[in-house]
């Protein structure tokens, strides 16, 4: 492996420094001087630690018509993560030991970034068995996260056997938190705009009651819960006096929610259409004081690549989702760090410190220190630029911010030592990656 | 004006334009000869993606009466996933140079997403979309008042008139309609229905709620110029909408008991079509206050008249 | 609406532009009150004289202005004969050929008299004989309302530049003018102030 000192970049924000990276280690942070290392110019540039999204839909096996390993993994290269969570909602779904080292062999064999699997929690995602969890927390892939993500558990007999059962091996359950009857055919947020729409109410008492609910066992178990995309302020609320509790509960929050509102659905363009669903501005209000209280802990992009066709079409058969990885820090930027809710050493946190935290994974958002795996992301905040999704690395083509100006780039990606994006474009993955 | 997709894209003034327009056409409609040189190699094509035979042929009459070509699209059973999507619809109606589209689509939003999405150049008349909207009835529904409460019709607006809409506003189409033009006309609304049937969010709406149909019968919410039901579907008591189609009507049904309460020339209207029994009885519905039948032979007229003002001027050009 | 086209002006005007008068258009007048006058009584006499008499005489004005000379002709034809004519509206707009190209319209009323027109000799009426394209509009509007033993066409003004082979049996005034100008035609009863035809536009003089 090739060895690179980054120039003058500035660590979580900080004074500016050299960093040298040898055989996939930090080996020194500090002034560097004559070296026969590779030069990365970085000057002006954030370090921060690579990121690690706790919710990608990578989408593979099943659906390689809307996004493959391969493809997703360069789009989470570009965004600056070192890490994804493949979600378990894939076709066949990722139930079993076997599925979940596949998506992870995969990864591997990319070599973009790591990809961990999430493990479904229960079998086909349907709600009425529990999978073989311990199974694939022993297998390779390692998984410690199980969600049914696109699905809530419902049932609280198998949700509480679920979050008690995963703490033999110290995995998290991963709640996607909506009360299905009370969002049957629901299309977006209810509330003012809906009304007016003439479209299905997703009101947020579904999401709320759920959460409500999960917090009390997790508990009363004792275990460990994670909310997937948290998305109202009564939501918001009630993670906090649960926390207040000392109940062990974190939770995500996605950029768009942290950005966008449900005025955008006036259009009735699809590319809004998501779940759960863009809210009022109160909400994003709310979310985003949250993140910056650490109320919510992390940011993870619930990155939902669909082929065109499922977007181009009237809502109502419209599919749900909205790409992230490659603008999900811009929109930290813009949502975050330029209103001053957010440092940088906080973005750290939130998008890679804690994450790698609640997944488990134990070689990432590390500091960026010597003895350190090195896994970094380099950021130009005085970048501006168009987003345009026909040059994006993800074959998802509805990101809801496309057209809009994204505040600050991501210049370089380093993973596990090695450059995986240089100058703002893909460079070269990994060819062998550590265990 | 470039497509109808909404009652809340109308000004006042066109509004009455259109009112104004419609009462010509009307007129036109009772001479000897009702067929009008005026969209003379103009194509219209209804778009029917669901069944509505009574709006099709309104359009239809519209349409032919003013020598427009007709050409009736019916693509229902064609479902999105399974058939051909609105987009390639869309793209097979522009190759075929339709003029205008008039749709009607079980999904809210449809008609705009033909407007907006740049599948088609054409004119977008919204025949009726999901729980949106339905404008033309509305505006048919709004000719029907000014011509039966306003002596000196044309020009004028609906100032000091009181509708109350009765019934499943939540899933209507009408009444989201109405609501808006009735509001730019300048008419006072107010919303009789079950607290179940009311869209959560609709605190800024331009209207009054109540979930009382006899205290505003008898006049709790003003004098009454007309009452305007709305058609219940039965298989919403199986969603706990409410407990029982009697138990509907005998709150929410206009009978003669109530319809004898409310102010004299008061009317009684309906989009159709009705649930005798459940939402109206026959005595209401048959009775002399009942503008049911004129808002039917009125539609063909505003009909007429949205097609006219959205077809013609399309192309700029030196007057003669 | 959509956005495309802001909402028309008044119905009573709609072929007229706002008057700029700051020295870049210049409006000249070329028929006063008196003569506005004159030319319609003159016009009267010639309606008779061809006519021999008011006998199954309906004048039929053009929205707007033409409806207003139709009832200031039927005064004057009543004073000179002391019969009443019969007057009634014909509205063409529907049966135009360029409202494609126009900005919409408004339709106004059509009125006929009592008596409707069949095997009458309807004389139409219209402030400004142009292109001719409103004329051929009324007959065919006219056809649906019944068949006329003679249709006649008296004009306050006729500006030339025809586009169809039709002319008018009386003239108040014939105005040579250039397709760059525009013929505004003012009438008391509609417009309020003095009668007045005025040339408004083209090449400064």
């Amino acid at each position: 492996m090739g060895s690179y000192v980054i120039k003058g970049a500035r660590p979580l924000g900080g004074p500016a420094t050299d960093i040298l990276i040898e055989d996939g280690l930090v080996t020194q942070v500090g002034p560097v001087t004559a070296s026969g290392a590779q030069v990365i110019d970085a000057d002006g540039l954030i370090a921060l630690p690579g990121l690690v999204d706790l919710h990608t839909h990578l989408r593979e096996p099943g659906r390689e018509d809307a996004e493959t390993v391969e493809t997703g993994t360069r789009a989470a290269a570009m965004g600056g993560w070192t890490a994804v969570h493949a979600m378990a909602n894939t076709d066949p779904v990722a139930d079993t030991a076997g599925v979940v080292e596949q998506v992870w062999r995969l990864g591997r064999e990319y070599g973009w970034v790591d990809v961990r699997p999430v493990g479904a929690v229960t079998v086909g995602l349907a709600g009425e068995r529990l999978a073989e969890l311990g199974a694939m927390a022993d297998s390779a892939a390692g998984v410690r996260v199980f969600s049914d993500d696109g699905h809530c558990v419902w049932d609280p007999v198998l949700m509480r056997r679920a979050l008690e059962y995963v703490k033999a091996f110290d995995g998290v359950v991963a709640q996607h938190a909506q009360e299905p009857r009370l969002t049957e055919g629901a299309q977006m947020h209810e509330g003012s705009v809906s009304a007016e729409l003439g479209l299905t109410g997703w009101p947020a008492v579904a999401e709320e009651a759920i959460i409500a609910r999960d917090v009390l066992l997790a508990g009363h178990v004792g275990s460990r819960l994670h909310v997937c995309h948290v998305s109202t302020a009564g939501s918001v609320e009630i993670l906090r006096w649960a926390k207040g509790r000392g109940i062990d509960v974190t939770a995500e929050v996605t950029p768009h929610h942290l950005l966008l509102t449900d005025e955008l659905v006036r259009s009735y363009d699809p590319v809004f259409k998501v779940n759960p669903p863009l809210r009022t501005a109160a909400d994003v209000q709310a979310v985003r004081e949250a993140l910056a209280d650490g109320t919510i802990d992390i940011v993870a992009t619930d990155h939902a690549p669909h082929p065109v066709e499922a977007k181009d079409c009237e809502w109502g058969v419209a599919s749900m989702g909205m790409t992230g990885l490659e603008t999900a820090l811009s929109i930290v930027q813009e949502a975050m760090v330029d209103t001053g809710l957010l440092t940088w050493d906080q973005v750290a946190d939130r998008m890679s410190v804690k994450p790698a935290r609640i997944g488990r994974v134990a070689s990432q958002g590390r500091p960026i220190a010597a003895g350190e795996p090195a896994h970094l992301t380099l950021v130009d905040p005085t970048a501006r630029w168009e987003c345009d999704p026909a040059t994006q690395a993800t074959m998802g083509r509805n990101s809801p911010v496309r057209g809009r100006t994204m505040h600050g780039r991501v210049v370089a990606t380093i993973y596990a030592g090695r450059p995986t994006v240089l100058d703002g474009v893909l460079n070269e993955a990994l060819s062998e990656v550590p265990l | 004006m470039r497509h109808l997709l909404s009652t809340a894209d109308l000004s006042q003034a066109e509004a009455i334009q259109i009112l104004d327009v419609a009462d010509q056409m009307a007129a036109t409609q009772k001479r000897e000869i009702k067929k009008l040189p005026t969209l003379r190699g103009r194509t219209v094509v209804n778009l029917f993606y669901e069944d509505s035979t009574r709006t099709r042929i309104s359009f239809e009459a519209a349409a032919k009466r003013l020598s427009a070509d007709v050409i009736n699209f019916s693509a229902k059973g064609s479902s999105v996933s399974k058939g051909e999507s609105l987009k390639d619809t869309a793209l097979t109606l522009k190759a075929m140079g339709a003029d205008a589209v008039v749709v009607r689509h079980s999904v809210s939003g449809a008609p705009h997403r033909l407007a907006h999405a740049g599948w088609i150049d054409g004119t977008i008349v919204n025949a009726g979309d999901g729980t949106h909207e339905h404008p033309t009835q509305a505006l048919l529904d709004a000719y029907t008042l000014r011509q039966r409460l306003v002596p000196d019709a044309i020009g004028a607006d609906l100032k000091g008139k009181r509708v109350a809409i009765v019934g499943d506003v939540l899933h209507s189409r009408v009444a989201r309609s109405n609501v808006t033009l009735l509001n730019t006309l300048g008419a006072e609304v107010v919303l009789v229905t079950p607290p179940t049937l009311l869209p959560v969010g609709i605190d800024h709406w331009p209207c009054t709620t109540s979930y009382d149909l006899d205290d505003v019968v008898n006049g709790g919410h003003g004098d009454l110029d007309a009452v305007m039901m709305l058609r219940v579907q039965r298989e919403r008591m199986h969603d706990a909408f409410f407990p029982s189609a009697r138990e509907y009507s005998r709150r929410y049904g206009l009978d003669a008991r109530r319809m004898n309460r409310l102010p004299e020339g008061a009317l009684v209207m309906h989009p159709g079509p009705m649930n005798r029994g459940l939402e109206i009885t026959a005595e209401a519905a048959d009775s002399p206050r009942s503008t049911i039948v004129e808002q039917v032979a009125n539609g063909v007229a505003v009909r007429m008249a949205v097609l006219y003002l959205l077809l013609s001027g399309q192309a700029e050009g030196k007057d003669a | 609406m959509s956005p495309a086209r802001p909402a028309q002006s008044s119905p009573s005007a709609p072929e007229d532009p706002p008057v700029v008068n700051d020295g870049v258009e210049v409006v000249r007048a070329v028929l006063e009150p008196a003569e506005i006058s004159r030319a319609l009584s003159r016009i009267a006499h010639e309606v008779l004289e061809r006519n021999k008499g008011a006998e199954h005489l309906v004048l039929l004005g053009i929205p707007t202005r033409g409806v207003t000379l139709a009832h200031r002709l039927a005064a004057r034809l009543a004073s000179i004969e002391g019969t009443e004519v019969p007057v009634g509206t014909l509205d063409v707009t529907m049966h135009r050929d360029d409202l494609r190209r126009q900005a919409f319209r408004t339709i106004a009323r059509t009125d006929l008299p009592e008596g409707g027109i069949d095997d009458q000799i309807v004389v139409l009426v219209d402030d400004v004989l142009y292109s001719g394209r409103t004329i051929r509009a009324a007959l065919d509007a006219l056809s649906e309302f019944g068949r006329p033993r003679a249709v006649r066409l008296a004009v306050l003004v006729d500006r030339g530049h025809r586009e169809l082979p039709i002319r008018a049996d009386h003239v108040g005034k014939n105005l040579p003018t250039s397709t760059l100008e525009r013929v505004r035609v003012r009438l008391s009863e509609v417009d309020g102030g003095e009668d007045v035809v005025s040339i408004t536009g083209g090449v400064a003089k």
